[in-house]
Formats: structure tokens, C-alpha cells, sequence
């Protein structure tokens, strides 16, 4: 359904001295994959790995410099006339208190991407809809963000990713801002979510026990390169590249009692 | 004989209660961690050892290091303190250096203002210091300035500095939260040795169960600035006194990362 | 209507909000109504002290009488610091809006006109326009609205800068909202506080370099009264009569501060993250 081959993008950093030749660092090299319907990829890396990078490009919000996104059959190029794209494929940022809008009320937020794609029906009816799906409620739509916690606007943000009516869902770190309790509370969300609505998931992140709850499979980045990739079962019970066991060696773990 | 004891402190902050009569001790060269979600109090115990609570908050209650009251100490006498008898790892590393500084000099700071050292020996010692922390080629690594250094390096960095005067108490509030797993991983065996070869006593702050098991052996449980359940590591794990305790232990074991899957 | 309750629960607000109140009625009504004529001279009825013969404030060495005067002056005031904020919020927004999200080849420019700006003194602006195209209330407005406009162009290039960066645009982009909406619905809210801060500042300033323009001749026709101008006319006679040089200066003070204190208040008011 959403396939990408061979995205590559590379940035030019700051030159060292006036003479000196500009340095160019590649954030993704040559990585291709590929998502069916209702399937859950992991995105798994470290910061620098280029997995930022990677979902900005699946998301059409930056040109690759070489490579392409395909989406059921049609090519996704940044730019103009990506109604067809956006209806389909939305987003969960990663920080819930940068990714609301402060000036703006919770239920235009939410509101927004129905106006914007041209989604049929009552928008109001629909926004106090989604706000229940996500467990809020109504009366939440005419607050502003700063009057909810974390993990209520990370809930809201999933709300208004939700409105379009999606079929993939791409999800940068979404419970990385949160603490233990909550981060729980939102992962137990997001799987029911995306179990009753049969979403495809790109869940970028560097937390190996949340990619191993929801994801099926699994890419493992490093300095922009897939190292690794697999079924999510396979690639944690047996790593091939060093570097996936070393990151799997690193995570901590409560002491078995 | 004791190190540390905090009894009934209580810190309050705008008429909030913030911390409300946490008690605990602390042994020469023993380690705890105190557990508990933001707004649980727990940096602010941290924050009121060191004297360093925001301007307005009061502290009542009493907490000694080596016998002597630090609570209504004035604010010299705890600078005298701070860094020589205990000192501190924040969570950010790179808003916790200056970033005009080279870091050699920022290691070799305290050494030279608690007149411990000549200003050359201190230097030195601070290179002698970067190496203890793992930093490659520390002569060099002295001489930049923060920017130049990734996340992990600058952590390395904050620890050499904190240890540099062997302060009998290390505080470390959440240090690898901004860092990567693989990063974690390595500045928690570093704390873990550091704190061993010195005999430093460490509080380790985290609202990371897993976290903690690595380099702390008994455990506070703080909730909504009281303490909910205290005990040794094992124990706490094993069987879990308090609601809150078993909640904070339900949603990290969900979470975390099983092995034979 | 609710902001402007919420500027008078402050105190400095609502000092700011009717100093600037008591102005604007002061213009209007001057247009058909002051104590005395303003412009007429009486020899026998020179230097008088306030509350003498119907006198408020006084009259000068020709008789002018100096509250009617005061009150013609803040019809200029007025219509200078209003026009002036007016054409710098243009000049700004548009310059900002430029130099922060055009592409390549109009923000470079854009940001180069701006620095390039920004070094002309404003004052220096107004006397060269004043020179080239006569002395007037056009020119002496248009000159302060450019020359703060850039000032303004330039904090607005960096508020933009940075809520173009932020993830609500992001997300905002992802639910399909484009540049347009983006700019309304985003941009604009959200650099209104700094905005609001820096067109009171330059109301503030504008009324400061009228009256110095005015002062040094540059400004608008003599035969209309200024609060510039009356300090200009009374400042031979500083040592003998105090007084009469203190009256425009209080106000012209007393209006930079109303002005300021007003766009204090106003950003809190608008902000959700304040509000009561």
C-alpha cells in the first residue's frame, strides 16, 4: 500500500572555514520498505539515526534527493494537490505540548484537518466524536491546550489524526514525553485504536519494548542506513547486525522476581 | 554511622505543599533511588539537600550531612559545601554546562575555588578526570567547548565535574533521560563504577523502575511529595506494598522489553 | 469586549487604556470645541498664570492659550501614532512575512532590505523626506511608519521563523492546511503579542519623533498647533517660564507611557495561557 524505494537525503552542514569544502551528512540513505494494509512497522533507532528524517519524507513534507514514495500506486511528491495523500496517511507528532496549536481551542485543532480534506459530515458532531474515542471529554473541545497534561494532548493529537478517517498512521516517538503511568495508558490506546480501525503503523521509536508490543515488524536505522530488518519476533530473539544487539543489550529491564 | 538524614521535610512553594514530610537516611557509600512521576516531589528533595530550592519556597524540617543541619544554613556555608561534600548530576547536560567554557576548566573549576588545588594542578587533575570518565584522547576532549561534545560525552563531562572535589554524596536527577538507550546503558556502568571505586554515597532520582534497578539497592517511593513505600530493591519488586507502587510497576513491566519473545 | 474589561483589571493597563481614552475624545472634540480659539493672539491678556481669566493652564508670551492649544495638539498626536503603527504593521508584516517564509530568492532580498534599513535613523529618514517632498503630515507619518515598520519587520521575521519551525504547523501541514491558512490561522495569532508589544512601542516613539520633527521645524505647518511645536516656541523662555514648556512635555511623556503600558496589558489580555 505505501511502499518507499531507495529514499535518500542528505543535508549540507555549515562549512568548517570560508575555504574549507562544505560538508554534507547523510540523515537517510538508500532505505526502501514497504507496508500492506493493516500492518504495524517499527522504526527502530538512536537520535541521529535519520529516523526523523525518514517520516518527514513518507509524509511528503520533504524531497528526497533521490528515491520515491508510492502510494497505492500513485507517486507522493511535496508540493500542491496532496488532499488524496493526506486523507490517508496521518501523523502523531512526538511532543505533546509543541504539537497543539496554544492560541488555538482544542476542538479547532481537531477541527482542522476535517476542513482542511474536505472530510463529508457535521464537524462538530464529528470533532465531540473523536475527542470521546481517544477518552476525553466534550466539553474538551472548547479548552485551550495548556489546560491539559501530556498525555490529554497527546490523546488529542491522536484525535486529530484520527479525524480523516486514515488508513496509515505514522507515529514520531508518541510516548517518549511521557511518563511510565501515562506512557502506558496512551500505548493501551493507540492498540485499540489501531486493532478495532485495522490501521497501518509506522511507530518510529527508540523504545524497543513498545515497537515489540505494537509492531510486527521491524527496521532497524543506523546513521541513516537500515542495518536490520525483519518480523518484529524474530529480529529481538535473534539480532544479526551488532549494532541491533547492542541496542537490544542496552535497553533496561526490571529484574525478573 | 549516618550520612544523610532527612527527617519530616517539607517544602512549600505559592501556599502548595510540594514535598510533605519526606523522611529518609542515607549511610557512607550507599545507594537510593527515589522513584515517582513529575510533580511527585522527588527533584525538590533533591533541590532542598543542595539548598538550591527556588527563590519563595520554605523548607521546614531538618536534614543533616555528617550531623551537621544544612536547613537555614545560609547560602555561603552551602556553597562551601556543594561540590566538595555533595554534589550533583542534572538531566540535561548540555543546559547544565556553560557553554563559553571549555570543559577542562569546568571540571577543573571546583578544584581550584574550594582551594584544593593550584589552578595548573587542577587543570591537570581535570584531564586525569576526563579519562576516569571514559572521554578519548582527554587532553584534547579538555579543550572543547560543549558544543562540540554529543549528549553522552557532555553527561561524562557533568560526572567528572561532580566528582571531581570526592563529594561524599552524589545526587543524580534523572542524568540519562535526555540520552539514548545505548548511551544510558553506558553512563549507568559508569555511575555504577564511579561511585563504587570512590565509596560515594548516591541518590538517584528516575521515574524509571528498570532505570533504577541498575544502580540503586534500596528505593523511596515518592507520590504527590509524600513518601508511599520505602524498602531494599528486591523486596519492593518482589511484593509491592502500595497501590501506587504496584501501578508504577504494572505500567513498566507493559512497557518494557521482554527477552524471550 | 472582553479583552478590553481584562485590559482595565490592570492597573497600568487601565491607566494606559484611558490616558489614551481621554486623548482620542480631547481630538474629536477640539474639532469644534476649545475653551478659547487656539490660534488667536491677545497682547494684554500675555503670561498668564493657569486659573487666571478662564486660563486652565495659562497663556504664552502672545496669549495663546495654552490647554486649548494642548488640545488641538493632540489631534496630530493622535493621527500620527495611529497612522504611523498602521503603515509600520504593513511595512512589517509584509516585510516579515518575506523574509521568513518566501522562498529563496525574495527572502534573501527581503532580509537584506531590512538590515540595510534598519541602520537610517528614523529621524534622519524624516527630515531628508521632509526636505525632498515638503513638510507635512503625510510625510512626517510615512516616515516614522517606514523606519519603525523595519524595526518591526525584523522581530516579526524571527517570531514567524520560529512558529514555522514549530510541530503545530507541522501537524497542521499533515492535516492538509496550506500556506494561506497556515499564515491565518497559526502565524498570525501567534506572533499578535509580540506584534501588539512593538506597534504600541512604536505609537510610543512615533508620538516622541513627531514632536522632536516639529521641534526642530521639520513637522507640520506652523499654524496648526503641536505639542512639538509649543515646545519649540516656548523653549526661549524656559528659565522665565517653566510652566509652559512642562504642559507639552508632560504630555507627550505621559502619552509614550500609556502607550507602552496599553500594549503591555493588551498582550496579556490575548494570551489563553493568562487568562482569568
Amino acid at each position: 500500500m505505501l511502499t518507499a524505494s531507495g529514499l535518500t537525503r542528505s543535508f549540507r552542514l555549515p562549512r568548517r572555514s570560508v575555504f574549507g569544502p562544505a560538508a554534507v551528512r547523510h540523515a537517510v540513505r538508500d532505505v526502501s520498505l514497504a507496508l500492506a494494509p493493516g500492518e504495524r512497522l517499527g522504526v527502530v533507532g538512536e537520535s541521529g539515526s535519520g529516523k526523523s528524517t525518514l517520516l518527514r519524507l513518507l509524509l511528503a513534507l520533504d524531497r528526497p534527493d533521490a528515491g520515491e514514495v508510492v502510494f497505492r500506486g500513485r507517486p507522493v511528491r511535496p508540493g500542491g494537490g496532496l488532499g488524496w495523500f493526506r486523507r490517508e496517511v496521518q501523523m502523531v507528532p512526538q511532543d505533546p505540548f509543541g504539537s497543539l496549536d496554544p492560541r488555538m481551542r482544542v476542538g479547532d485543532s481537531v477541527r482542522e484537518p476535517l476542513e482542511c480534506l474536505a472530510v463529508p459530515g457535521d464537524h462538530t458532531a464529528k470533532v465531540a466524536e473523536l475527542l470521546a474515542s481517544v477518552g476525553l471529554d466534550a466539553d474538551a473541545a472548547s479548552r485551550y491546550p495548556h489546560q491539559f497534561s501530556g498525555g490529554q494532548r497527546q490523546r488529542i493529537a491522536i484525535a486529530r489524526a484520527l479525524g480523516p478517517e486514515p488508513a496509515v498512521l505514522l507515529a514520531d516517538e508518541p510516548f517518549s514525553a511521557l511518563d511510565v503511568v501515562v506512557r502506558a495508558q496512551v500505548l493501551a490506546l493507540v492498540q485499540d485504536l489501531v486493532d478495532r480501525l485495522g490501521l497501518a503503523l509506522v511507530l518510529v521509536s527508540h523504545d524497543i519494548g513498545v515497537v515489540q508490543q505494537l509492531c510486527d515488524r521491524v527496521l532497524v536505522l543506523k546513521d541513516g542506513v537500515a542495518v536490520e530488518a525483519g518480523a518484529t519476533a524474530d529480529v529481538l530473539r535473534a539480532p544479526e547486525h551488532p549494532y541491533t544487539r547492542a541496542l537490544l543489550d542496552a535497553v533496561p529491564r526490571l529484574p525478573e522476581v | 554511622m549516618t550520612l544523610l538524614a532527612v527527617r519530616d521535610l517539607t517544602v512549600g512553594i505559592g501556599g502548595a505543599v510540594l514535598v510533605d514530610g519526606v523522611s529518609f537516611t542515607l549511610d557512607p557509600g550507599e545507594r537510593l533511588g527515589l522513584i515517582g512521576e513529575s510533580g511527585s516531589g522527588k527533584s525538590l528533595t533533591a533541590l532542598a539537600v543542595l539548598g538550591l530550592l527556588p527563590a519563595g519556597a520554605t523548607v521546614t524540617g531538618s536534614i543533616t550531612l555528617d550531623g551537621r543541619e544544612l536547613v537555614g544554613l545560609g547560602d555561603r556555608r552551602l556553597s562551601a559545601l556543594r561540590g566538595r561534600k555533595l554534589a550533583m548530576v542534572f538531566q540535561e547536560p548540555r543546559t547544565a554546562l556553560n557553554p563559553l567554557m571549555r570543559v577542562g576548566r569546568q571540571v577543573a573549576e571546583p578544584l581550584h575555588h574550594h582551594g584544593l588545588l593550584t589552578r595548573r594542578a587542577a587543570r591537570t587533575r581535570a584531564v586525569d578526570l576526563l579519562a576516569d570518565v571514559g572521554l578519548p584522547d582527554p587532553a584534547h576532549t579538555a579543550r572543547a567547548y560543549p558544543h562540540q561534545l554529543s549528549g553522552g560525552q557532555l553527561q561524562r563531562v557533568g560526572i567528572a565535574a561532580a566528582l571531581a572535589c570526592g563529594p561524599a554524596l552524589l545526587l543524580a536527577d534523572e542524568p540519562t533521560t535526555a540520552l539514548d538507550v545505548t548511551v544510558q546503558a553506558e553512563i549507568l556502568a559508569l555511575l555504577d563504577r564511579l561511585v563504587d571505586e570512590h565509596g560515594t554515597a548516591l541518590v538517584f532520582i528516575t521515574h524509571d523502575m528498570a532505570v533504577l534497578a541498575r544502580v540503586a539497592r534500596r528505593v523511596l517511593v515518592l507520590g504527590k511529595g509524600k513518601v508511599l513505600e520505602e524498602g531494599e530493591l528486591d523486596s519492593v519488586l518482589r511484593a509491592p506494598g502500595h497501590e501506587y507502587t504496584r501501578t508504577l510497576l504494572t505500567a513498566a513491566r507493559a512497557a518494557s522489553f521482554r527477552r524471550e519473545a | 469586549m472582553t479583552v478590553l474589561l481584562s485590559v482595565l483589571r490592570r492597573p497600568a493597563g487601565a491607566f494606559g487604556l484611558i490616558w489614551i481614552g481621554l486623548l482620542a475624545v480631547a481630538a474629536i472634540v477640539s474639532t469644534f470645541w476649545t475653551p478659547f480659539d487656539p490660534l488667536r493672539t491677545d497682547p494684554g491678556k500675555a503670561w498668564l498664570l493657569p486659573f487666571t481669566d478662564g486660563h486652565v493652564l495659562g497663556t504664552d508670551r502672545i496669549g495663546h492659550d495654552q490647554f486649548s492649544q494642548l488640545l488641538v495638539g493632540a489631534r496630530e498626536t493622535m493621527v500620527v501614532a495611529v497612522c504611523a503603527a498602521l503603515v509600520a504593521a504593513v511595512v512589517g508584516l509584509l516585510l516579515g512575512l518575506l523574509a521568513a517564509l518566501g522562498p529563496g530568492w525574495v527572502s534573501g532580498p527581503a532580509v537584506g532590505l531590512i538590515d540595510v534599513l534598519i541602520a537610517f535613523p528614523t529621524l534622519l529618514l524624516a527630515m531628508v523626506l521632509a526636505a525632498v517632498y515638503g513638510s507635512s503630515l503625510g510625510t512626517v507619518v510615512v516616515a516614522i511608519g517606514t523606519g519603525f515598520g523595519v524595526a518591526v519587520a525584523r522581530v516579526a521575521r524571527a517570531e514567524i521563523a520560529s512558529v514555522r519551525g514549530s510541530d503545530y504547523v507541522l501537524a497542521a501541514r499533515v492535516g492538509g492546511a496550506g500556506t494561506a491558512r497556515i499564515i491565518r490561522r497559526h502565524v498570525l495569532p501567534n506572533i499578535a503579542p509580540t506584534l501588539i508589544v512593538q506597534l504600541s512601542l512604536v505609537m510610543a516613539l512615533a508620538v516622541l519623533v513627531e514632536a522632536a520633527l516639529t521641534y526642530l521645524g521639520y513637522g507640520s505647518s506652523p499654524s496648526s498647533p503641536s505639542w512639538g511645536g509649543m515646545l519649540h516656541e516656548q523653549q526661549a523662555h524656559i528659565a522665565a517660564r517653566p510652566l509652559l514648556v512642562i504642559w507639552p512635555g508632560l504630555a507627550v511623556a505621559l502619552t509614550v507611557l500609556a502607550f507602552n503600558l496599553l500594549g503591555d496589558a493588551l498582550r496579556e489580555a490575548t494570551d489563553p495561557r493568562l487568562a482569568r
